[in-house]
């Protein structure tokens, strides 16, 4: 479990990013940090492995506060996907999955095992070992961001809009390789996106924020869908419009769903099946 | 035209080759001053210039102080710092010259070479849990090399430009041909002497361009799989590909 406490962050130049922040992030869900840009989300996720610190107020990991751990032994055990992937450039695939496991001073065969079974488990050929970052394409470094996060075996994986730069299919790919990962290793994921949708497909608890980190709404998505708590998040959701705003329309004796402005989106069975 | 041929003659005539006063000595004793005074800015100026790369502290300081370096007129200063520590401490006068000029190219190559880096990859790294000492040795270094070796591209040529210089306090070198032509107001030799210093600098040039090719990372040239022959920063063109693709 994270827990935030009264968590402000001001950086050097007067910015207020982070204000009074109060949140808990359970173990081994998902909690997604959603909102629009510049509202805080990296520097919220950035608090946790001390890749920024806080002014003031404590940020605890199982109830150890971050502030007294050292910040390298603390990176190297908390998994860190970024949008831009961070690869470095001039190590091969399989080097860059195990970087942290080497740095660690886990030996080279047993590396490269490790690596190899890492790349099975996000779903990458093999043979794509021994290729440089750029010779990849953007969905598969993708994977390989999210196998380095993996490779310490971390209780806390960190994700910062990882699929913002591919394309909408390879993007829904990984978001359901992703979910279909999480059922099996049922790590502490924090997952940012400015993308409500994404948030709401994969998030077990999915935390709404305004400008400077203020939390406007936290739940399931289905507690959110059902009573947004302000008249932001109704607008952020797009509960009024679009593809939320679902009606029943009668034809022919079968009952059509429609959004708002009027073309089918499926039609109402009976039964209970589905969540 | 005949003074050159009268030059080229020169160069090659049996007493060069052969003789007392050796082509291969002058070369010799020119190239032994580049490689040392080279060396010797490389230990000051590399660990400086990783030190403002990595932290970003200091550039302004380091561009002023390499700015007045190179201002510095070599022959002046060659002549003050002989007198000071006395002829027979010439050879360490003119390597001290010599490092002066070396040391901003050399400053200038290390610290852009790590600028160049990718914030992003560094930042991953240090994310990761790389401390900065690893961040500087695996990361930063080894994709600033190319830039590295630039500077001492320059520095190297810069130096064994000067080097003609050591002539003028007995110390030998391809300048000594040049200063006995001039004395002699032997032209073939002056000419030939300066025939034989832009042939050494080609060759240095040119090992350096080699090494600089081979610098460049794996990964980072696969992106560039294009050969370019005219390239001279194998980084920058590299990025400015990435950038506009
Ligand atoms: N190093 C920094 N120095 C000063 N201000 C910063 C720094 N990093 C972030 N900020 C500011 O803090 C605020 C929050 O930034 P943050 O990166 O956390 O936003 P974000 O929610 O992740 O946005 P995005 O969705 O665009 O990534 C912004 O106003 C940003 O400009
Ligand atoms: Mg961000």
């Amino acid at each position: 479990m994270i827990e935030f406490r009264s968590v402000t962050k001001r950086f050097p130049d007067g910015t207020s990013a982070v204000s009074n922040l109060d949140l808990v992030i359970p173990a081994h869900q998902t909690t997604v940090l959603v909102g629009s840009s510049g509202c805080g989300k990296t520097t919220i996720l950035r608090m946790i492995n001390r890749m920024v610190d806080a002014t003031s107020g404590t940020i605890e990991i199982d109830g150890d506060d971050v502030a007294t751990l050292e910040p390298v032994r603390l990176r190297r055990r908390i998994g860190y996907v970024m949008q831009n992937t961070g690869l470095l450039p001039h190590r091969r695939v399989l080097e860059n999955i195990v970087t942290v496991p080497r740095l660690n001073g886990m030996p080279k065969a047993e590396a490269t095992e490790l690596g190899l079974r890492l790349m099975d488990t996000v779903g990458l050929d093999r043979g794509l070992a021994r290729r440089y970052p750029s010779q990849l394409s953007g969905g598969q470094q993708q994977r390989v961001g999210v196998a380095r996060g993996l490779a310490v075996d971390p209780n806390i994986l960190l994700m910062d809009e990882p699929f913002g730069a591919v394309d909408p299919i390879v993007r829904a790919e990984l978001q359901t390789e992703l979910m279909r990962l999480q059922v099996t290793l049922g790590k502490t994921v924090v997952f940012v996106t400015h993308d409500i949708d994404e948030a709401f497909l994969l998030g077990d608890q999915v935390v709404i924020l305004q400008q400077h980190a203020v939390v406007a709404q936290r739940g399931t998505p289905g507690e959110i869908l059902a009573h947004p708590a302000s008249g932001f998040v109704s607008d952020f959701i797009g509960a009024e419009r679009g593809k939320r705003a679902l009606r029943i329309v009668e034809t022919n004796g079968s009952r059509v769903v429609v959004d708002a402005d009027g073309r089918p989106a499926g039609v109402l069975v009976d039964g209970k099946n589905g969540s | 035209m005949t003074l050159f041929a009268e030059a080229i003659a020169w160069i090659f005539s049996p007493e060069r080759l052969l003789g007392g006063n050796p082509v291969s000595q002058r070369i010799g004793e020119h190239l032994r001053y580049t490689l040392i005074a080279l060396a010797v800015s490389a230990l000051i100026a590399v660990p400086v210039g990783y030190l403002i790369g990595h932290s970003g502290k200091g550039r302004e300081v380091a561009v002023s102080l390499a700015g007045a370096a190179r201002a510095l007129p070599s022959l002046g200063l060659l002549t003050i710092l002989t007198l000071v520590f006395g002829i027979g401490q010439a050879p360490v006068a003119a390597t001290v010259v010599f490092v002066v000029l070396g040391v901003p190219s050399v400053l200038a190559g290390a610290y852009a070479g790590i600028e160049a880096v990718d914030r992003n990859v560094v930042d991953a790294a240090r994310a990761m849990g790389m401390t900065e000492w690893q961040i500087l040795v695996r990361v930063e270094a080894p994709l600033g090399l190319p830039l590295l070796i630039g500077g001492l591209r320059s520095a190297a040529l810069q130096i064994l430009a000067t080097a003609v210089l050591a002539a003028y306090v007995g110390l030998g070198g391809l300048g000594i041909y040049i200063q006995r032509g001039i004395a002699l107001r032997t032209y073939d030799e002056m000419l030939g002497g300066a025939i034989l210093i832009v042939a050494l600098a080609l060759v240095v040039d040119a090992v350096f361009a080699l090494l600089e090719r081979l610098a460049v990372p794996a990964g980072v040239s696969g992106r560039t799989k294009r050969p370019s022959p005219f390239r001279r920063r194998a980084l920058t063109p590299a990025t400015a590909i990435e950038g506009a693709g």
